[in-house]
């Protein structure tokens, strides 16, 4: 939008950021990479703290905080339940990881060469000056509740349709028609 | 704040997700790694959305959406694979292999030799395994282990006696078939 300064000269707005990046970027490496079941989800904790720091930071406070409590506090708390109920051994295991990890290795490094590449070209002049408000609780429900209402009654039923299927497929008794 | 430093960091997430997607065994390590892309995906949108200051805030709209699908998905998946456990004591995504495309049967034929150091289990498999009383559609295939499905049931009994060897081998899992068999057993009388 205006002239892009220097990336030699970054602001703190930028450093925090990249902080917070960078922490992201290593804690979804070693929740992807850990012997440890466990371990891998608080990995992920990690990860969505940090970039729930990076959504404070560009300024989207409401959703900086909605990750804070859907995702640290119900997935994760979601996948450690999982974990626990399909009885997982506690402590290192050695079949964490599948036989085509190489060919994993090699497909997640094409994709960041490609898109890193594709965005570095494509978004290099582009600048957002930062200015605080822009994603306040206020500002957020004005837009869903004049704008958003119909997707998010449909999301409340589709909310209420995903609770009764995982009822109905985790019970035992409930059978289908022989 | 330049734009190209967000989406750096989603790109980098969304191939680690990637990653983790295609390389990890469990089902609840994969759905783990579809969160991360979920989560590369809500940080573009946000980050497009303060860019190109939407006047109707559509992009973080957007991204609280796909968060509350992320939890729906995510309980969904866990119903799926608790239930998948239940019937199978594995979430391995290597071993559930029912719906694979039968192979050829030079490969498929010597499927009954593989486990034999396990013991004398792919004799009789429909009546000690437990995923196979959990299924009773398994457990009808498995009685006639050869005549009905002739290239079916060796990669069943293949699979099956594997599992059943690994959860006996873990002292923790040692109690667990018997305990969901007695589970299952009211649910399958009613």
């Amino acid at each position: 939008m205006t002239e892009a300064p220097s990336y030699l000269s970054p602001t703190g707005q930028e450093i925090v950021f990249l902080l917070l990046g960078a922490v992201a970027v290593g804690s979804a490496l070693l929740t992807v990479t850990t012997r440890q079941l466990v371990h891998a989800a608080l990995w992920l904790v990690v990860c969505f703290g940090a970039l729930a720091g990076c959504y404070l930071v560009l300024t989207a406070e409401f959703v900086a905080w909605v990750q804070v409590l859907i995702y640290v506090g119900a997935i994760v708390v979601l996948l450690l339940f999982g974990i626990m109920l399909t009885r997982a051994p506690i402590g290192r295991s050695a079949d964490l990881d599948s036989s085509n990890r190489p060919a994993a290795v090699i497909v997640a490094i094409a994709t960041a060469a490609v898109l890193v590449t594709v965005v570095v070209d494509g978004f290099r002049m582009a600048y957002v000056p930062l200015e605080p408000g822009g994603g306040s609780a206020g500002e957020l429900g004005a837009a869903i509740f004049r704008n958003w209402v119909l997707p998010f009654e449909v999301l409340s039923v589709l909310l209420l349709a995903a609770l009764i299927g995982a009822i109905v497929l985790s019970r035992t008794d409930i059978r289908g028609r022989e | 704040m330049h734009v190209v430093y967000p989406l750096v960091v989603s790109a980098l997430l969304f191939s680690i997700g990637v990653y983790g997607v295609l390389a990890r065994r469990n089902t609840i390590l994969v759905l783990m790694s579809v969160e991360l892309m979920l989560n590369a995906v809500n940080l573009n949108l946000v980050v497009f959305d303060v860019w190109l200051r939407d006047r109707l805030h559509s992009g973080q709209v957007l991204t609280l959406f796909v968060i509350v699908i992320a939890a729906a998905e995510v309980g969904l998946g866990l119903a799926i694979v608790l239930a998948l456990y239940r019937n199978r004591q594995t979430i391995d995504l290597d071993r559930l292999r029912s719906l694979s495309e039968p192979t050829d049967p030079g490969a498929t034929n010597p499927g009954p030799v593989d486990p034999g150091p396990d013991g004398s289990r792919p004799t009789a498999p429909g009546s000690a395994d437990p995923a196979g009383a959990a299924l009773p559609g398994e457990a009808g295939a498995h009685s006639p282990p050869r005549t009905r499905h002739p290239e079916q049931a060796p990669a069943e009994i293949r699979n099956l006696p594997r599992g059943h060897a690994r959860a006996a081998t873990r002292t923790r899992r040692s109690r667990s078939p018997a305990g969901s068999e007695t589970d299952a057993r009211p649910g399958d009388a009613s």
